[in-house]
């Protein structure tokens, strides 16, 4: 359900996967590379990297835990890993439900849970030389 | 004569960078727990010492505590705090 991709994603894509007749809703998250980090410096990109087997896994989880939560909803997403630069898409996250509210809420639930618990990394590539690697708030468990 | 337990350890994102390598095998003494898998890496490389309590273990694929015993062929992995999405 999670796809580590070493080449550009394509959104169209993670939503096929989630797409069938029972779905009256899909929303899709975009996460992108911004320009400006969170201390306001600026960066060319950033760089992922992900243990991927691990990422997989722990998405299959929170995947589970969304249609305990929401009910019957289709999730997919993919994460980019490499080096990517500002404007491209690091990460989707496709939900497809019955209706909207579940397919909002479920969306949400999987990004924010990916982000918490799915072995992967990032460093910020600074204009002015150098980087360092960047933990997402709510770390861990 | 003791059979060294041999170990693969993975390494991710700054921890990697500060080893060299993402990945390398390890021979450890008898009844070897995650933690002296964690202090062989350290030994050789002191920076390692200050991310240990950032650090979270995986064995086989799942997350582990350091007291948790190794076995031969176990692979573990070294996991900084996540910053996906």
């Amino acid at each position: 359900m999670l796809r580590i991709a070493r080449e550009p994603i394509d959104p169209k894509a993670v939503e096929a996967r989630v797409l069938s007749e029972n779905c009256g809703g899909v929303v899709t998250f975009l996460g992108i590379v911004r320009e400006r980090a969170d201390d306001g410096r600026s960066v060319n990109g950033l760089q992922y990297e992900a243990f991927d087997e691990m990422a997989v896994s722990e998405f299959e989880t929170v995947a589970a835990e969304a249609r305990e939560r929401f009910g019957n909803v289709n999730v997919a997403a993919e994460h980019r890993v490499g080096e990517l630069r500002v404007g491209e898409v690091a990460v989707v996250v496709s939900v497809a439900a019955e209706h909207r509210d579940e397919a909002f809420a479920a969306c949400r639930y999987a990004i924010d849970e990916l982000k918490r618990r799915a072995p992967i990394w990032k460093k910020e590539l600074y204009v002015d030389g150098g980087g360092e690697w960047k933990a997402n708030a709510c770390n861990g468990t | 004569m003791t059979v060294p337990t041999r170990v693969r350890v993975l390494a991710f994102a700054r921890i990697a960078e500060l080893l060299g390598a993402r990945e390398e095998e390890l021979a450890l003494g008898p009844n070897p727990r995650v933690e002296d898998a964690w202090s062989a890496l350290a030994q050789r490389n002191p920076e390692l010492t200050v991310l240990k309590p950032s650090t979270r273990a995986a064995r086989n694929g799942r997350i582990a505590a350091f007291d948790e015993p190794l076995a031969d062929g176990d692979e573990v992995a070294f996991l900084p705090p996540v910053g996906g999405g």
